[in-house]
């Protein structure tokens, strides 16, 4: 390597609580060079980049910026030596106007400033050209597309012209006409000389723009090489898809309620104001039958659960056994048998484990009440170790089996999962994977699996759908998703 | 917010604060001595919009603040009877000194956390005031033995102008560069410091602005009073109610707070006749407009050009 490398990490660790979120990383990104910087959910790739930021502490490791060590300072000191951020959540200031917003990256960290520098204003609109927003200088960010609002953050990103630019996910809700506008933006601001760090889910988006990329996969550094040469790496491979697929799944002829299936979701369409997050899905899950929804972050996985729990309004028809969900609240939904195990988990965290368990339950007789628990403490012995416990002060692992085992504990006909593998280890994994299968096997519950883990998503199911930009792009087996689906995972 | 709209603001504001120091030719000193005391409380919300609309501190004790120097500014004038002016200085630097100390817990707690460690510096303070009732006059009270002038009319116009200079301090210092600091660091901290800016000092800088004013209206208010008392300045009620005349105002506007500060003394005066219900009435009204107008009177003053 280099050594005037612009941004030089080593052997960064930082740990919360008993969680290693980042392990002896170390990377290197000379002046105009493009690192991508991968890793799926909870792979600690926005820990890294907050840590050279100055966000987080680190427990251990070096951070330089052109020889010089930042690591352990505040942000705001480390943004003076020369990096800058773009955050994947814009959060402009909304009463400012665009120029305003870009002004503001510009003014010096002084108290007793009451006018701008005139050159501020100069300065400002030259930025606001080179990243296309010269037409909207005036304009409020809320009355703009969410393009412009991600390039008002990086116009702010560059304002102090940065040696080293750290991006959040670069695409994440853009059209592919902007992406490729975006692309071109980042590659001309490396040509600049400018380091630059991209961090995204997977090597496919940042492909074509970055020189090289380092996987991440629960704090650790798996791969580092080309684009070609990771998407290429087994551990990488095993990772995202999952090692060869035993034929467990049962098929879609084997359930016996093929005219009306348990749940059958028709052409649902959801909005959140401007931005579609689901457009037209279909899907159906057989009474007993494991499902699976594979997709990326963003994709509209999460929204689909919710519309179908009751939570979002949505355009289309979901049916339960033939009978309209339409109409009915959350609460009657569940009650009705289809439960969510949400993707926060939402616990009660200072309540104890058994608190949270009998809450689930409180619809229950109690000796009903106390045969279901029972059983699930069969399922989940940890659980009954941990029932005096505040679920706040329970492990990632074991917070994502309370979730699952309070969800449970409503008796539901079709459990809903959405991400529970997210940011746990291969070993809790391992746990929570052996329980979904004992559910397959010893009950007639059935199961929606939302996932971008596509290695846990398809060993448990019977059939998988993959949820694209908002659309179903893939309904099939899973022993035929590496093959027809799978590139696009890596 | 654009550069003409700012002017626009501004001459209108002159307008109406010259227009306004005309009134005492047409009321009577009643109603001079009501609008005296909305002219101080104005700039105590003022204050407080700086904190909350800008800052992002949810700084549920002004009273602390005003409590502190109207009180340092007193007991002075009654032990050694200094100049006003040298009380008045003693009382706001004094403020300022207790916007420090409570701004400590604010850079180490967030949220309701915050909130709440400054609602415990009223009930303290107001404790103290009650224990060391040989210093402080107690519950009954503590009276000057000096005021600012026995005129209501020269009373009112210090009250005014004392007003419209704080308000136009307070106002260009939210619309300088600092201003958007300030704004920057109370919406996102964590993109304010990677934008480069300290946080810590932009907010600590914001707490020092606040006790200023709060200290020095305050101070300003015991020599027109003549007096001071808990229930007047200390009060948890007193601090909710500069509260709600910011917010009824208009949160984040700084001028809109002198528009609730009357509006909510007028109205408690011309309800004055519905007895104890007048208190709840005016209330029940304040809650109906922040309820149906979150941006306040100035919010809807000036929401129809921002939307174009």
């Amino acid at each position: 390597m280099n050594d005037c490398a612009s941004l030089e990490v080593g052997h960064l660790t930082k740990r919360f609580g008993g969680l290693v979120a980042v392990k002896d990383i170390s990377l290197n990104v000379k002046a105009g060079e493009i690192l991508g910087l991968i890793g799926p959910n909870g792979s600690g790739k926005s820990t890294v980049m907050k840590l050279i930021m100055g966000i987080v502490r680190p427990d251990a490791g070096s951070v330089r910026i052109a020889g010089e060590e930042v690591a352990g300072l505040p942000s705001y000191k480390t943004a003076r030596m020369g990096v800058g951020i773009v955050f994947q959540h814009s959060r402009p200031l909304h009463r400012q106007t665009v120029l305003e917003n870009i002004k503001l990256a510009l003014l010096p960290d002084k108290l007793m400033r009451l006018f701008a520098d005139p050159r501020i204003e100069q300065r400002a609109r030259a930025i606001a050209e080179r990243v296309g927003l010269s037409a909207v200088l005036d304009r409020l960010p809320s009355t703009l597309p969410f393009a412009d609002l991600r390039k008002i953050e990086i116009a702010k990103a560059i304002a102090r012209d940065p040696k080293v630019l750290l991006i959040d996910e670069p695409f994440a809700g853009l059209t592919q006409q902007e992406t490729a506008a975006f692309s071109q933006l980042i590659g001309e601001l490396r040509d600049d000389g400018r380091a630059i760090l991209l961090v995204d889910h997977n090597v496919k988006s940042v492909a074509r723009l970055v020189d090289r990329v380092l996987a991440m996969y629960v704090g650790e550094r798996i791969a580092e090489g080309s684009a070609e040469e990771v998407m290429g790496n087994e551990t990488v491979r095993r990772v995202y898809l999952g090692g060869s697929i035993e034929a467990t799944a049962r098929p879609e002829s084997s359930f016996s309620d093929a005219a009306t299936p348990f749940l059958a979701v028709e052409k649902l369409s959801v909005h959140y104001g401007k931005a579609q997050a689901l457009e037209e899905v279909s899907i159906h899950v057989h009474a007993g039958e494991f499902v699976s929804v594979v997709g990326l972050n963003g994709a509209g996985k999460t929204t689909l659960f919710n519309a179908i729990s009751g939570l979002v309004p949505y355009d289309g028809e979901i049916r339960q056994a033939g009978h309209t969900l339409r109409g009915l609240s959350a609460a009657r939904v569940a009650r009705n048998g289809i439960v969510q195990a949400p993707e926060g988990r939402e616990l009660f965290v200072d309540m104890s484990v058994r608190e949270n368990l009998d809450l689930g339950a409180h619809h229950l007789a109690p000796d009903e009440r106390a045969t279901q628990i029972e059983w699930l403490f069969g399922l989940f012995p940890i659980l009954r170790e941990r029932q005096q416990q505040a679920a706040g002060t329970l492990s990632g692992g074991e917070q994502q089996m309370l979730t699952i085992a309070r969800a449970l504990m409503m008796k539901p006909k079709l459990l809903i999962l959405d991400e529970p593998t997210l940011g746990l280890a291969p070993i809790i994994l391992e746990q929570i994977s052996h329980i979904i299968e004992t559910l397959r096997r010893t009950t007639s519950i059935s199961m929606l699996l939302g996932e971008q883990n596509v290695t846990f998503a398809l060993p448990h199911a019977d059939r998988v759908y993959v949820l694209e930009h908002a659309r179903i792009v893939w309904e099939g087996p899973p022993n035929r998703f590496a093959a027809e689906a799978g590139r696009g995972y890596l | 917010m654009p550069k003409s709209q700012t002017i626009r603001i501004l001459l209108i504001a002159l307008i109406v604060v010259v227009a306004a120091s005309f009134l005492p030719l047409g009321v009577s000193g009643y109603v001079l001595g009501l609008l005296t005391v909305a002219y101080y409380f104005g700039v105590f919300s003022m204050a407080w919009d700086l904190l909350f609309g800008f800052a992002g501190e949810v700084n549920f004790g002004p009273t602390f603040l005003i409590g502190t120097g109207a009180y340092t500014a007193g007991i002075l004038d009654n032990l050694y009877g200094p100049p006003i002016w040298v009380c008045v200085f003693a009382g706001t630097f004094a403020a300022v000194l207790g916007g420090l100390v409570l701004a400590l817990p604010a850079l180490r707690v967030r949220g309701p956390y915050f909130g709440l460690t400054t609602l415990v510096a009223v009930l303290m303070l107001q404790n103290f005031v009650v224990v060391d009732a040989g210093l402080t006059g107690g519950e009954i009270g503590l009276t000057v033995p000096d005021v600012l002038t026995i005129s209501d009319v020269v009373n009112y116009q210090i009250a005014l102008w004392f007003m419209a200079a704080s308000g136009a301090i307070l106002f260009a210092l939210a619309r300088s560069p600092v201003g958007l600091i300030l704004q920057a660091s109370g919406q996102d901290a964590m993109q304010a410091g990677a934008l480069g800016f300290n946080v810590t000092k932009h907010k600590l800088f914001a707490f020092v602005i606040s006790a200023f004013f709060s200290g020095l209206a305050g101070s300003l208010l015991v020599f027109y009073f003549g007096s001071a008392s808990i229930g007047t300045l200390i009060d948890v009620t007193v601090g909710v109610q500069i509260i709600i005349a910011a917010v009824l105002g208009g949160r984040r506007t700084i001028l809109g707070a002198v528009l609730g500060s009357v509006f909510l003394i007028a109205m408690s005066e011309v309800l004055r006749p519905l007895g104890d219900l007048s208190n709840f009435t005016v209330f029940a009204l304040a809650l109906m407009v922040v309820l149906v107008f979150p941006n306040g009177f100035f919010g809807l003053l000036t929401r129809r050009r921002e939307n174009v």
